[in-house]
């Protein structure tokens, strides 16, 4: 076609050709990628304790003995959200545990409303390093909960810090914030809901 | 040339006014902690490093171009390329960099060292106020922007800490090591006290821990220092720091507070009461979305004055306060506010600004909602 | 398609020059259409830097609200919400549509003149990238006016302020990125295509002009994290309105990973916005202190270095999210090393200009002001990459100082000083000297008494993104203010230049710079539409 191509050879065009190929192989490689890296994200905060995520899958026990030597205490903290008229407590706002104990928590989840409605109570640990070396057997934050209006229901936590938890750490908060859990088709927009005025 | 030395001037006046900078609101604070003294020379040095390496690389530079014009009958040279300065001004550099990482590595080890605290404080980020909790110890509040909108608009004269003042700062003991919790309960926040060196993002349903030693009492004020919308720049932090005694008579007072209002539940509030200490919650948690007047910002910020729905139905009213609107920024104040004072503000915005119900929310109903 | 073009050069571009060749052409189609489907590189670069000046404007009049609403504490022009638009969309326009845009022009108009090519490798394409850019950005200013306002988050829109908090506008500001988004990857493709299989016969590639080398370095760039911001947007997208969480805590997805996302992006596109800028002021300064670039391998290599480290030190955008202690660590580490290759490139300049015969033409101040006042912004991103520092700098006007020194007396400076070394090859005239000398000064007073404040009212404890602040900043904030309005003011100047020489003006022969080597310089000026129909012979010179 007319004068761009008065240079371009044959071996130009497939020099060209090969360009674009590879470039374009590369650039849906990256965009894979891009939403490659969320499950390895995962995987590699849960690997390094990376923003105290914890691993979200029940973890057997393991019977490695019990470290009496040293004391770690082990905070709970529970928080709502707006929006979800529940109530998560816990019985005790910390223990004193050995590395290599097993021990088991009691939470309570309450329904306040007079409606049913589903949650899910999302962990998270300080100090992040700590969070490898926390084992969960079981726990209420591993499913959402479904509560009927004003039901009770009180779940445990059964866990273990592991004895390689570094030395320095002698204190572990275990945070879990309360979310509704909505349906995946009613996507939650701030000025579309507040723009209805008459909900204040 | 004439405009070569006009700019070389300008650069000799930008560098006579560093030392200047040092001069105090010019600089970063020295700080009232031993980290934040730690960082304040690690910013010096750094400051100073980068300094004489400008000196010695404009120097050049300068004189080069002073040297070697064409103007005076300069004649180029044709050499390009030179090994061994090559790999020296590679090598150097790396050394320098080397010299600067060491302290800052150790500065950093400590900074990531929150073992061994007294105090645990949990400081959640709402949109835009924070709220302080003494784990364990039963005492929270929120600390909300006390400057008032009129100056804000200009109408009134700017008092001394316009902006960076709060109805209720945070209060530390001074000498006992303080662990931060830090979360937010809607977008991203970042807390920060320059004089405490510490700043830290609060982030949705994740933890973040930081610490601080302070050694000096006073008042110490700081700012939101990530983008939250549209308040971010109406959400100071100031930390009171008290020596030990007084902060531990401060936290007894605080409790015996808690206790008495707790009493306060059970019985029966007159109207008035109520209005009066519901305009106080109103003005410090509502007035920077509902306005002061109730008028609103929609469609963010519904109005409440006229709102008909709010005056038709109390129920939904009170449970609004408690639970907050989903995916709004209508937070749940569930954990906030105190029956006594959800009561309070219920009452307040159903009979102000002609809204006129002559509803009574007693602090005892509320209580019900919220145990129910 | 209409590709063929008009036996007339267009506008600024040569006059007599071309009509040999184009005897055989038919007749073009005429006004707004001819434009609309050039498909010719000089064409096409024109059109690129004339939006990229347009683009320039409309954000630099955002920074002027910014600025006046700063000029005083307390609010007094604009709401919060609007002042949080204004520096959003100042941001985002000024990287994806005026920096970005103006590096392309210029690599469109030079990079086949540089390596003795005829055109573009893929013409068509081309356009096509180009044309995509009005839309994106049309319709980006357009949720300015939509309900809920536009973008109010920042450029760097971090979520949940962007996902679950945004005005409903944000749909529309995803569309919008993602056209911006594919014109840069076309581009790119373009780019590369051109220089590996375009050049003249026994140009090797250590034989290419820098400014060629840095631009196949960021296509490269471009290339590996474009693809990636359109995976964080497109995650957005799906949180917005698909009900997902990638980003959402209470789905079980995570703020901070949004944050990673976009700082892969992020940091290698700063680099975007850089390296062509340190290919511009390879040529031009050697142009001017007429002696050989010193050190040409190792520019090259110290560019590859900054464009692969770039790829490692994203998260020190993130030092106070929490990361843990190691990760503090490392990108710290690698951070500081980024100072090695980028101080290695200063060193060549200066040495460039060592025993050289320097003169102060338009360009060269723009080059020389460059390599200043980029330095001073590289020292104060020395300063930001000491992790424990950083925490007080962190999100601070501190920051401000930094990048803006980086950008506007950095990236801006070089585009500007291209324009200045290549308008005479563009129009065939020299750009009236007075004029861009007023231009220069002018521009340099504003840019510093814009941007060094800042430095000051950053470490003294002033966030960034505040509408309104505390009383002792007042006084930085007014000469921020009143050196802004300056810098603004005097880019009238520059557009005054420039039409002045696109008129007329003292004529220019093919060799505009006495000093001036590259393959460019051997095309009639102006240059014809068409220029080495066949290829060059091209012997290398010094390098």
């Amino acid at each position: 076609m007319s004068h761009r191509d008065h240079g371009a050879t044959d071996s130009h065009k497939l020099g060209v050709r090969r360009t674009v190929v590879r470039s374009v192989a590369a650039l849906i490689g990256m965009f894979a990628f891009a939403f490659a890296l969320v499950p390895l994200y995962d995987v590699f905060c849960q690997v390094t304790g990376i923003n105290g995520k914890v691993d979200n899958t029940a973890q057997a026990i393991i019977h490695e003995g019990v470290d009496d030597s040293r004391y770690v205490t082990v905070q709970f903290i529970t928080r709502g959200s707006s929006g979800l008229p529940w109530r998560l407590e816990v019985e005790t706002r910390q223990v004193r545990v050995h590395p290599g104990q097993t021990s088991e928590i009691n939470f309570t989840f309450r329904n306040q409303s007079a409606e049913a409605s589903r949650a899910r109570a999302v962990p998270s640990v300080s100090p992040s390093r700590a969070s490898r070396h926390l084992r969960k057997v079981s726990c209420f934050c591993f499913d959402e909960q479904h509560l009927e209006a004003g039901e009770r229901l009180e779940l445990p936590l059964v866990f273990q810090l592991a004895r390689d938890l570094p030395p320095d750490v002698n204190t572990v908060t275990l945070v879990y914030t309360l979310y509704p859990v909505t349906d995946a088709r009613a996507p939650r927009r701030a000025q579309v809901t507040a723009g209805k005025g008459d909900e204040a | 040339m004439r405009t070569l030395l006009v700019w070389m001037a300008g650069c000799c006046i930008l560098a006579g006014l560093s030392p200047l900078a040092l001069a105090n609101g010019w600089n970063m604070p020295v700080g009232v902690t031993d980290l934040s003294r730690e960082i304040f020379s690690l910013h010096m040095t750094i400051f100073w490093i980068c300094v004489a390496i400008g000196v010695v690389v404009f120097g050049v530079m300068f004189y080069s171009l002073f040297r070697f014009r064409r103007s005076r009958g300069a004649k180029a040279d044709n050499f390009h390329e030179h090994t061994t300065v090559e790999v020296l001004w590679t090598a150097i550099p790396l050394l320098i960099l080397v010299g600067m990482a060491v302290p800052a590595t150790a500065t950093l080890v400590q900074m990531y060292d929150a073992s061994d605290a007294e105090l645990d404080v949990m400081i959640t980020g709402q949109q835009w106020r924070w709220r302080y909790e003494y784990l364990g110890e039963d005492v929270a509040f929120t600390s909300n922007l006390s400057t008032p909108r009129a100056q804000v608009r200009g109408e009134e004269a700017r008092g001394e800490h316009y902006l960076l003042e709060v109805d209720e700062p945070l209060v530390l003991p001074t000498d006992r090591k303080v662990r931060f919790l830090m979360t937010s309960d809607d977008v991203l926040h970042s807390w920060w006290v320059p004089d405490l060196a510490v700043k830290q993002d609060t982030i949705p349903g994740f933890i973040n821990e930081n610490w601080v030693n302070i050694s000096e009492p006073g008042i110490y004020r700081g700012q939101c220092a990530e983008l939250c919308g549209i308040n971010h720049g109406f959400m100071p932090v100031v930390v009171h720091a008290m020596e030990g005694e007084e902060f531990d008579d401060w936290l007894a007072e605080r409790k015996e507070a808690a206790a008495e209002e707790a009493l306060g539940v059970d019985r029966d509030w007159e109207l008035d009461e109520l209005m009066e200490r519901g305009e106080a919650v109103y003005s410090s948690i509502c007035a920077s979305c509902h306005q002061p007047e109730g008028q609103g910002a929609p469609p963010a910020f519904p109005s409440l004055a006229g709102n008909e729905r709010l005056i038709g139905d109390v129920e939904w009213h009170v449970q609004t306060i408690i639970n907050g609107v989903s995916g709004t920024a209508m937070p749940s104040f569930r954990n906030t506010l105190n029956p006594v004072e959800i009561a309070a503000v219920a009452t307040f915005t159903r009979n102000a600004w002609g809204n006129d119900t002559g509803d009574v929310v007693q602090p005892s109903d509320v209580a019900e909602q919220l145990a129910q | 398609m209409a590709p063929k073009l008009p036996p007339q050069p267009p506008l600024e571009h040569s006059s007599a020059a071309t009509a040999g060749g184009a005897a055989a052409h038919h007749a073009p189609p005429r006004g707004m259409l001819r434009w609309l489907l050039t498909t010719n590189h000089k064409e096409i670069g024109s059109l690129y830097l004339i939006f990229s000046l347009i683009m320039f404007f409309i954000g630099g009049i955002f920074a002027m609200v910014v600025r006046a609403e700063l000029f005083q504490p307390g609010l007094q022009l604009v709401n919060p919400d609007f002042f949080n638009q204004m520096t959003t969309m100042h941001g985002l326009i000024m990287v994806f549509g005026a920096v970005m845009p103006g590096f392309v022009g210029l690599a469109n108009w030079m990079v086949p003149l540089q390596i003795g090519a005829p055109d573009m490798a893929l013409p068509r394409l081309n356009n096509f990238s180009f044309w995509l850019l009005p839309i994106a950005f049309l319709l980006l200013l357009s949720t300015l006016l939509m309900p809920g306002g536009g973008p109010d988050f920042g450029w760097t829109f971090y979520a949940p302020l962007s996902t679950t908090y945004a005005p409903p506008s944000t749909t529309f500001f995803i569309l919008s990125l993602h056209m911006a988004g594919i014109s840069s990857i076309l581009g790119a493709i373009n780019i590369i295509a051109t220089i590996l299989n375009l050049r003249a016969p026994g140009m090797r590639l250590m034989d290419m002009p820098l400014f060629v080398w840095t631009w196949l370095i960021t296509a490269f760039l471009l290339i590996a994290v474009m693809p990636v911001l359109a995976g964080v947007i497109t995650m957005m997208l799906m949180d917005i309105n698909f009900g997902t969480s990638f980003f959402n805590a209470a789905g079980g997805g995570d703020p901070v990973l949004f944050q990673h996302l976009f700082w892969f992006f992020g940091h290698p596109e700063v680099y975007i916005m850089i390296l062509p800028a340190f290919g511009i002021v390879s040529a031009i300064i050697p142009t001017f202190a007429r002696k050989p670039l010193f050190g040409y391998a190792s520019m090259v290599y110290a560019t590859a270095s900054i464009a692969l480290l770039s790829f490692l030190v994203w998260a020190h955008h993130m030092f106070a999210v929490g990361l843990p202690l190691v990760a503090e660590l490392f990108f710290m580490y690698t951070t500081m090393l980024i100072a090695v290759p980028t101080g290695v490139k200063v060193f060549n300049w200066i040495t460039t200009l060592f025993r050289g015969s320097i003169s102060f033409e338009p360009p060269m101040l723009f080059a020389l002001a460059f390599v200043v006042l980029f330095t001073i912004g590289g020292f104060s991103g020395l300063m930001l990459a000491i992790a424990p520092a950083d925490f007080q700098y962190h999100d601070t006007y501190f920051v401000v100082a930094h990048f803006h020194y980086v950008l506007v007396p950095g990236a801006v400076f070089a585009i500007m000083a291209g324009v200045y070394y290549w308008l005479p090859k563009w129009t065939g005239h020299y750009p009236n000297v007075r004029l861009s000398q007023w231009h220069f000064w002018l521009s340099v007073i504003g840019v510093n008494l814009t941007f060094f404040p800042m430095h000051f009212s950053g470490l003294a404890g002033m966030p960034r993104r505040i509408p309104d602040y505390a009383l002792q900043f007042a006084d930085f904030n007014l000469v921020s203010s009143l050196g802004a309005f300056l810098f603004g003011a005097s880019q009238l100047v520059f557009v005054a230049v420039v039409v002045l020489c696109v008129r007329g003006g003292e004529k220019a022969p093919a060799k505009a710079w006495d000093g001036a080597e590259d393959l460019e310089w051997s095309v009639p000026s102006p240059a014809p539409l068409h220029t080495f129909d066949t290829p060059p012979t091209f012997s290398p010179h010094v390098h």
